[in-house]
């Protein structure tokens, strides 16, 4: 197998954009991995529309929106195996893959791009009781049936959670011909688009209620129906607001979980708030030479910014490869998180090895109005803006000037917080 | 009229098949569902006991050792997946001492080999996740774990290698005695048998109760577990139990053979043969109990919960024997029925045997070949098997690393797979984190050109779970 | 006079937007923050509008669907019978992204588009 001198794990939206960049970067020698049978990721099964309004300034759908990564990917003959899965990757960077063509195959690239996106939390995962009958299935996995295959999961659906593949799919299920009789969503607030709520369900008539989750599922072959109750402010469910809906399909939206299994076996040390690795500003993981960007770091809500956010990472894996795999030593800033911010992306920057300018970005764990997002380098606030909202469900960016942090040579760290605005 | 008709394809059905295939007869396996291993033998600790917890002196003592001395040599005979982790079984006070020398007393006098109590340093040593509280355990070496299914299909495909016929989707639903025997109704026609064996778990009662006028009662007694991801691998090592005592029954925490950690289960006698549903009070009880014998269980990589059925019989014994000429019961497997499997298959062919005076069989092949996992392959073997058959070299269950080259062989196989679960229950695709999210597509896909039908009819467990509908816009 | 009620969806805000209409036409909105709200309500109440995205069947293709969108917006009301106009579509393959699939649905003068390149299968 020949070797390549930087590999891309995964030809999602990320993986494309990182080896888009990589290549204008002036790297030449990129190979990326996909799983799946064509490049696009799960964009593929995304046919709604509302992607691009940032990178392209114009609503394309998903497939759409991949198709124009897939063509300059392929203009440039940036080489690509499909149905290739990824084994395992190696704390030295050897990557080891299967497909059907090559066998086992193993790689020692210069430099790794994680970019494996993430999935879904399953029924599993979330111990709702009750039987476990055909009819439950993740809303990707309804998504990828009647989006890709033309198939119809179901015809008398309950929703929980109300993520925006969630709401989403409620809309889908609909145009096809399928009755969706509620939303369930175990939070008080929506992790969903506000946009989503209003054209995927109040155009349709369907509920969403909110505090409210799945307590029993019955059916032993097939769904017959699903009992979902409110909760309480501990999230159990409250005795006597059981309210029963008979159906054949239960679809889940609760949460979307980085895939890191190769990460974590290459020893890429992982953030347990956002399952993904902890990266710097260049977005390279604990591993020098190992990249990340897209879902796999953490969950996005919008695919503008993970092709931005890759493409960064492919020019500094181009970068990286260009320095001959070499870096100086750089005093680094680790960031804290405060006031309901939750995690930061990356988690530590080094003010000498940034560009002019770093890009934060990261998510609050509640509903706040009238904030102001600050940002301290050591006890200097060298960052405000007021924000009138902020959602766990919408990614929040702040674009750092490198020299603010620079002027504050004696600063320790950098502290992302809210305040009163 | 065949020989012998075996109800139920659970592990003891398929146990005795396969021990009475070394004879010469014509066996049939009735099953009411779609494949073999879908009741109590598919849900369950998966653990092989040691035998020193059933009562001295009972049926069950006596199988439960002797099938816990057959499973090493079997699993290697039909290359299922087996460990001997050993087994403990955890005091958390010093008032509960009496108890465990009484189950130590109780396992020498079964026969259990090595037993002996273990004091909390040695404890912490064998097991640093053992609970603060703990004292001292009951240590068993002999104590093991299993893949149930795995045994349960090897036992299956052995029986059917050596001519034994499996018919599933059939329903015994009433039996008459004839002249040479039995005629058993079923919801596919009427079988005629010479010998009837009564293997129908949770519904052995109901068959025993047709012939017999000494009433049985089963009871479906429930057990709720959780299952946790492979990263929750190593917190424990060996099978760790809580001694019944203060604090009342616990729930065990032990690896399964295929390093995730399985936590259960409750006991809760219930009504519905078919309640094999969970309930928030029974996966509640789980989380209370499981930090009694070992801490910090990581509840968290919970990937799925399920519950099973044990087949309860008041007098918590096994009935195995010939309760009417020719109508041989094996009716009140509850735990420990996996473990004694092997033997019971033993006695109950044994009986079968001087029954029909059947002589042995010339062709019996003892040996299986399971499904070829290539993860145990070494690089230059793997290599060269997707060489020769590319289709190990696709990737259909990612959490898994399930290839499409495994799948075929599941469906392939005599019993083979006919639905997502059958497959899911072969060779683990849809087992691991994602429960199926992206392989199932993909899994129903590969059903359906191997079965030659179209996507539509493939289910998740048999007819009536079908997984798709219809096709978009057919109904608008 | 008639009052509705609507939730903005330009932002994560989702102002509640009071709309005062008076025979059919708008006369003022109130709750929302900014003039995104005012210029949405507007829209909203008097020619709402929205993109339809569906799938047709293909033939011959590496995959059995094809996803297509209407190339603009369609008055709300008619998208059930856009989906009804694709329903017995069946493409042959090849499938290209901006391929019109139904011209002028159900005479919005908008077409149907593919938003999917499918190839040929084999």
């Amino acid at each position: 197998m020949r070797e390549y001198e930087l590999v891309i794990i995964g030809g999602g939206p990320a993986g494309l954009a990182a080896a888009v960049a990589a290549h204008e970067a002036g790297l030449r020698d990129i190979l990326i991995l996909e799983r799946d049978n064509e490049l696009g990721g799960i964009l593929n099964q995304c046919i709604h529309n509302g992607f691009g309004l940032h990178t392209f300034k114009e609503e394309l759908t998903g497939p759409e929106y991949a198709g124009r990564f897939i063509e300059q990917v392929k203009k440039l003959d940036i080489p690509y195996k499909l149905n290739t899965m990824v084994l395992d990757l190696a704390a030295d960077k050897t990557v080891t893959a299967m497909n059907r063509e090559d066998g086992l195959f193993q790689l020692h690239p210069k430099a790794v791009i994680l970019a494996m996106g993430c999935r879904e939390r399953p029924r599993g995962a979330l111990s709702i009781p009750g039987c476990r009958p055909a009819g439950i299935y993740t809303a990707g996995t309804a998504q990828r049936l009647v989006n890709m295959e033309g198939y119809m999961p179901g015809r008398k659906v309950v929703i929980l959670g109300s993520g925006d593949i969630g709401l989403i799919m409620a809309r889908r299920m609909t145009l096809e011909g399928a009755q969706v009789q509620v939303v369930a969503e175990l939070m008080p607030y929506s992790g969903g688009l506000k946009r989503n709520i209003v054209q995927c369900l109040d155009d349709y008539g369907i509920p969403l209620k909110l505090s409210h989750t799945v307590v029993d599922i019955e059916g032993k072959k097939r769904v017959e129906a699903v009992t979902i109750a409110q909760v309480d402010g501990n999230n159990r469910p409250i005795p006597g607001t059981e309210e029963r809906y008979e159906c054949d399909t239960l679809l889940l939206s609760c949460g979307l979980i980085p895939e890191n299994e190769l990460s974590r076996s290459a020893g890429v040390e992982l953030n347990p708030i956002t399952n993904g690795p902890t990266v710097n500003e260049s977005l390279e993981t604990s591993i020098p030479g190992v990249f990340a960007a897209g879902n796999v770091l953490h969950v996005h809500d919008l695919v503008d910014y993970v092709s931005e956010e890759a493409g960064a990472a492919g020019r500094q894996a181009a970068g990286y490869i260009a320095a001959g795999c070499r870096e100086e030593e750089h005093k680094a800033l680790p960031i804290k998180c405060a006031n309901g911010v939750r995690y930061t992306v990356p988690v530590a920057i080094r003010p000498g090895a940034a560009g002019d300018t770093v890009t934060l970005r990261f998510r609050v764990g509640n509903v706040y109005k009238n904030k102001k997002v600050a940002v301290y380098a050591g006890d200097a606030c060298v960052f405000s803006r007021k924000r009138p909202v902020l959602a766990p469900g919408e990614m929040e960016t702040v674009i750092l000037k490198t020299s603010l942090l620079t002027d504050h040579p004696e600063a320790d760290g950098i502290t992302v917080t809210l305040e009163e605005a | 009229m065949v020989d012998i008709v075996i109800i139920g394809a659970g592990v003891s059905g398929c146990a005795i098949a396969r021990e009475v295939s070394r004879y010469k007869a014509d066996v049939l396996v009735l099953e009411r569902e779609e494949d073999v291993c879908c009741g109590t033998s598919k849900a369950n600790s998966a653990i092989v006991h040691a035998g020193y917890d059933a009562a001295n002196g009972s049926l069950m003592a006596k199988l439960n050792v002797e099938g816990s001395r057959l499973m090493p040599a079997l699993s290697k005979e039909l290359d299922f997946p087996y460990e001997n982790n050993g087994s403990l079984v955890v005091m958390v006070s010093e008032d509960d001492r009496p108890a465990l020398n009484k189950l130590y007393e109780n396992g020498v006098a079964n026969g259990v080999e090595g037993l002996r109590i273990v004091e909390r340093d040695e404890l912490v040593r064998m097991e640093p996740n053992i609970s603060d509280q703990a004292v001292a355990a009951l240590y068993a070496p002999t104590g093991a774990i299993v893949c149930p299914f795995g045994l349960t299909f090897a036992l299956a495909e052995n029986a059917a290698r050596n001519g034994v016929r499996f018919q599933f989707d059939t329903e015994v639903t009433g039996i008459g005695k004839t002249d040479g025997g039995w005629k058993l109704s079923t919801t596919r026609g009427d079988v005629e048998a010479k010998v009837v064996v009564n293997a129908a778990g949770v519904y052995a009662d109901k068959l025993h109760n047709m012939v017999s006028e000494d009433a049985m009662t089963i009871t479906p007694r429930r057990g709720d577990y959780f299952l946790l991801d492979h990263s929750a691998q190593g917190h424990v090592s060996h099978t760790i139990f809580q001694l019944p005592g203060k604090f009342g029954k616990g729930v065990l925490v032990a690896p399964t053979v295929h390093g995730n950690i399985i936590v259960g289960p409750t006991a809760i006698d219930i009504e519905d043969k078919e309640g094999v549903a969970t309930t928030q009070a029974g996966l509640d009880e789980v989380r209370a109990k499981c930090g009694l014998a070992v801490k910090d269980v990581p509840l968290r990589q919970t990937i799925t919960s399920f519950a099973g059925l044990r087949a309860h019989e008041a007098r918590h014994e096994f009935f195995i024997g010939e309760v009417q000429p020719g109508f041989v019961d094996c009716a009140g497997i509850e735990s420990p029925g996996l473990s004694s499997a092997p033997a019971i298959g033993v006695m109950v062919s044994g009986i079968v045997r001087d029954i029909l005076k059947l002589e042995e069989n010339p062709n019996f092949e003892a040996k299986r070949k399971g499904i070829l996992d290539p993860k145990g392959l070494d690089a230059e073997a793997h290599a060269a098997l997707i060489r020769e058959n590319p289709a190990y070299g696709t990737v259909i269950c990612r959490c898994e690393t399930v290839t499409e080259g495994e799948i075929v062989d599941a469906i392939r196989r005599v019993p083979g797979a006919r639905s997502v679960d059958g497959v899911k229950r072969r060779v683990r695709a849809g087992m691991g984190r994602c429960q199926g999210g992206f392989c199932s597509p993909r899994v129903m896909e590969i059903l359906a050109r191997e079965l030659g039908v179209d996507q539509s009819a493939i289910t998740k467990a048999g007819a009536g779970s079908e997984l798709i509908v219809g096709v978009n816009k057919d109904a608008i | 006079m008639e009052e509705k009620n609507l939730i903005c969806i330009n932002c994560p805000l989702g102002c509640p937007l009071t709309v005062t209409l008076e025979n059919g036409e708008v006369k003022a909105v109130a709750g929302n923050t900014c003039p995104r709200g005012e210029a949405y309500a507007r829209k909203e109440l008097t020619n709402p509008t929205r993109i339809v995205t569906s799938t047709v069947k293909v033939r011959g293709g590496t995959l059995a669907m094809a996803s297509v969108k209407t190339a603009g917006d369609i008055p709300k009301g008619k998208i059930f019978d856009c989906v009804k106009a694709i329903q017995d579509i069946e493409l042959p393959a090849p499938v290209a992204i901006g391929q019109v699939v139904l011209a002028d649905v159900c005479g919005t003068g908008v077409d149907i588009v593919a938003t999917k390149n499918v190839p040929v299968k084999g």
